[in-house]
């Protein structure tokens, strides 16, 4: 056991969340020591234009993510079952690198709603306390409102140079964005990528029904743009390799291309690569905390010893960290006491798969992140008084489906899966297919949760996580709800093919991808009974210590979490700079 | 070295120890690496057209799979068959890399038996290499006891029909094999051997992209954003470069 120069701030976990942190931890002038489990990665190293367009390695084998070798969870829909290994990739898209996920995603970069943050109050306030307490849900505030986070939303976007056209600014509605997000401050840094044929045909049906469709707001850059760190991006060049890809463009945003050109530069920083994180080092005082351990690539053990420790790993590794070093109550599903492991979430998915004859989408011209949406099902935008669920699921089109391998099994009903039919078929509709996917919202439930599995261990023999959980009737009622919406948009869009899917039709499972975005299990809020961290993302049982990943959100939107993971990141960062460093102590009486 | 001598190189090196790959990094960094060469281990690790077999190196399994790949896609005016779009070579190639030894799968015990239930998939500890062993040699046995024949020597119709019940569920050849799960592996790979890039082995002059009208590894398609709803007919082009 090595133990390591002592450092103001160790952050575990280099991935958005932990950029965004160190990147203002350092500006501040803290040493700050960061570990990733992966090894290094840049952009022009590792995924240039002679490597990146490359979908057998990249989307099929998954060469990007950590793999379930490596890192993986145990799953149960309930709790009298028991919990099998997850052998093969599925739901959870680990980073393999440092960068994390924020490497390889696609790049849809919302904001919440402001429904989602006080989704417990303003429930109760519109329809009554019955329809929150129904006794299968676990509403809770985030402890935080929209308002108080737009400022570091704004922040994110303009780290990231999103693209996108405001609906919203300051309280004036704009034509063309999303009339329904809440209240920005300003325009985006770039303006929205261009609009595909998919998305055309989508908007035009859409507007005719009275819907209000916008471009997704995409870390897709659609000029070039120097950040606020002074880092230069070029323009997106829609050759549609992202979602598990890196990029070779500087165009796609990532820590990579967003933040480690200064990070890396800074004096005051130190990055372990390949060591990983096992445990969190409570002190006598159990209190604070003294640091962590990890391991390196060789299998050595190491402390570092810090003053603040900040994880930021992937939400399932957050999870189990805190788990592992016993920081924290865990959750019991019976009582619904203990607050680690709380409010396990997924994201439910409905939507049909389409087919326009004659058409010409050409959908290998793409960005990761591209497509078109109305917000007129989602968050809290349409009266639920009469209808048997809450929230609801943005609805979107893509501009990025055109991966030939991926590809060969969206054909219409009835066609042939192989042989000469196959070839014909797939001749004939390639360029035909649409779809429309529906981004629903998750909410908490009482009996969905994270626990450490009695059985299966990782490669450090420590145990595996546990995933328990199953739908809500109120999302299985949501995904039905907005499959049918999608089917009429379907007919309108001109479609003679429709197959509609709804994942929640079924138990949920994490081997059959739906979604990558896990959440909680970490919640954030202002009580310290039903929360891991107060709305400072500090620590409600240790002071010193941090968690920003998505696991600290209290349940799921209709919408992708990297936006307002970073969004929280910031926030917390500030706030230890402004608030704890002057003053170490909880930032929050419990 | 231009990017060609690069990937022939790097040839010689898969012939070696394809599964092997060195991660070049650091441990401790401090400042941004100066090294900006590309990462070796993230070059394509292409197969070697005209080599031997490396996992298929039985002749009545190379005969089984090439039968049951140019069924899933036969050869005829829209283009060539599997094997002559070089599917079987990629196969090879793949087995005997990183995917045919399952280096991504969890493989630790215990497997219980509501695996596959509660995933709602089949989930394996065997590796690939070892499900196509086993597959094959079941298939042929298979067709030897129903049929008294090699499956490659049966006729195509006989050939689909058993090939419809593995897909179906009707046909279980052994108690050893997941039936199902088999053809839905063979049906999986000889796609992507159709349509993954030519330096993995099959697509070979990129037949399964000029089926459907994929431009393949090109990076930039801003002339094209404009012209919404238009035929491109873009050629495609290829992690190989041209000479």
């Amino acid at each position: 056991m090595a133990t390591n120069q002592k450092a103001d701030v160790v952050i575990v976990g280099l991935g958005w969340a932990g950029s965004l942190m160190a990147e203002e931890l350092t500006r501040a002038g803290l040493n700050v020591v960061a570990i990733d489990r992966g090894p290094w990665m840049d952009t022009s190293t590792h995924t240039p234009p002679a490597v990146d367009p490359d979908e057998l390695r990249w989307a099929i084998r998954k060469e990007l993510f950590s793999p379930p070798k490596d890192n993986t969870l145990t799953f149960r829909n309930t709790t009298d079952q028991v919990a099998v290994p997850q052998r093969d990739f599925g739901i959870f898209e680990l980073g393999g690198g440092v960068g994390g996920a924020g490497f390889h995603w696609a790049g849809m970069a919302w904001r919440f709603d402001p429904y989602d943050f006080e989704i417990r109050s303003r429930t109760i306030e519109r329809y009554g306390i019955e329809r929150a307490d129904d006794g299968e849900l676990q509403l809770q505030d985030w402890g935080i409102t929209y308002d108080e986070l737009e400022p570091f939303y704004d922040r994110f976007e303009r780290i990231a140079g999103i693209s996108g056209k405001a609906g919203n600014i300051q309280g004036k509605i704009n034509a063309g964005g999303n009339p329904f997000e809440g209240p920005r401050s300003r325009e985006y840094p770039t303006p929205a990528l261009k609009t595909l044929r998919s998305m055309e045909v989508f908007n035009d049906a859409t507007t005719r029904m009275g819907y209000h469709p916008f471009t997704i707001p995409v870390a897709n850059l659609s000029q070039p743009y120097v950040n606020p760190l002074g880092v230069s991006m070029g323009a997106c060049s829609y050759c549609g390799f992202c979602l598990g890809f890196g990029c070779g463009n500087y165009s796609k945003s990532s820590p990579q291309a967003c933040i480690f050109p200064v990070l890396m530069r800074r004096k005051n920083f130190r990055l372990l690569t390949e060591s990983c994180v096992i445990r969190v080092n409570k002190a006598e005082d159990g209190e604070t905390v003294t640091g962590v351990t990890y391991v390196d690539a060789q299998g050595q053990e190491h402390v570092q010893e810090a003053d603040i420790v900040c994880v930021t790993a992937f939400q399932v590794d957050s999870t189990r960290l805190l788990l592992l070093s016993e920081i924290g109550q865990p959750y019991d599903p019976r009582t619904q006491e203990g607050s680690v492991g709380r409010n396990f979430t997924f994201q439910t998915v409905s939507g049909v798969d389409m087919w326009i004859e004659g058409e010409q989408m050409n959908p290998f011209i793409g960005a990761g992140g591209l497509g078109s949406q109305i917000d007129d099902y989602n968050a809290d935008n349409f009266d639920h008084s009469d209808l048997d669920f809450l929230h609801g699921a943005g609805m979107l089109t893509l501009a990025r489906d055109g991966l030939p391998i991926s590809k060969a099994g969206k054909l219409p009903e009835g066609t042939p899966r192989w042989g000469a039919g196959f070839k014909q078929a797939y001749k004939d509709h390639y360029q035909t297919y649409t779809t429309i996917f529906n981004q629903g919202s998750s909410m908490p439930i009482k009996q969905g949760y994270l626990d450490l599995d009695p059985t299966y261990t990782d490669k450090f023999g420590q145990p595996l996580l546990r995933v328990t959980y199953d739908y809500s009737q109120s999302d299985r009622n949501m995904a039905k709800f907005t499959m049918d919406r999608a089917v009429e948009i379907a007919q309108e869009m001109g479609a003679q093919h429709i197959t509609p899917f709804n994942f929640a039709d079924k138990p949920f499972t994490t081997a059959v991808i739906a979604s990558d975005h896990v959440i909680g299990g970490t919640p954030m809020g202002a009580d310290s009974r039903t929360s891991v961290v107060n709305p400072w993302l500090q620590s409600w049982d240790c002071h010193n210590l941090f968690v920003c990943s998505a696991s600290v959100f209290p349940m799921n939107s209709g919408y992708n979490p990297t936006g307002t993971v970073g969004a929280l990141a910031i926030r917390a960062a500030q706030a230890i700079v402004e608030k704890y460093v002057p003053n170490p102590g909880p930032l929050v009486e419990a | 070295m231009n990017r060609r001598e690069a990937l022939k190189s790097l040839s010689a090196l898969a012939a070696v120890g394809a599964a092997a790959t060195t991660r070049a990094s650091a441990t401790e960094m401090t400042g941004y690496p100066t090294d900006m060469t590309v990462a070796k281990d993230m070059l394509p690790r292409p197969a070697i057209a005209g080599g031997a077999r490396q996992v298929l190196t039985d002749d009545t399994a190379e005969r089984t799979i090439s039968a049951v790949f140019d069924r899933l896609i036969p050869g005829d005016e829209l283009g060539p068959s599997a094997t002559e779009a070089g599917c079987v070579d990629f196969l090879d190639a793949q087995l005997a890399d990183r995917f045919g030894a399952g280096a991504s799968l969890y493989r630790e015990g215990p497997k219980r038996a509501n695996e596959d239930d509660l995933m709602q998939t089949p989930q394996f500890i065997a590796t690939p290499r070892e499900r196509y062993a086993t597959g094959l040699r079941a298939l042929e046995a298979y067709a030897q006891a129903r049929d008294g024949a090699s499956f490659a020597d049966l006729q195509p119709n006989r050939q689909d029909e058993i090939l419809r019940g593995m897909e179906d569920g009707s046909v279980q050849l052994d108690d050893a094999v997941n039936t199902k799960a088999f053809f839905e592996l063979m049906l999986q790979n000889v796609r992507e051997g159709y349509f993954s890039d030519p330096i993995y082995g099959g697509n070979r002059d990129m037949a399964g992209w000029k089926l459907i009208g994929f431009p393949g590894a090109r990076y930039d398609f801003r002339l094209y954003t404009d012209r919404l709803g238009e035929a491109l007919d873009l050629e495609p082009v290829s992690l190989i470069p041209r000479d």
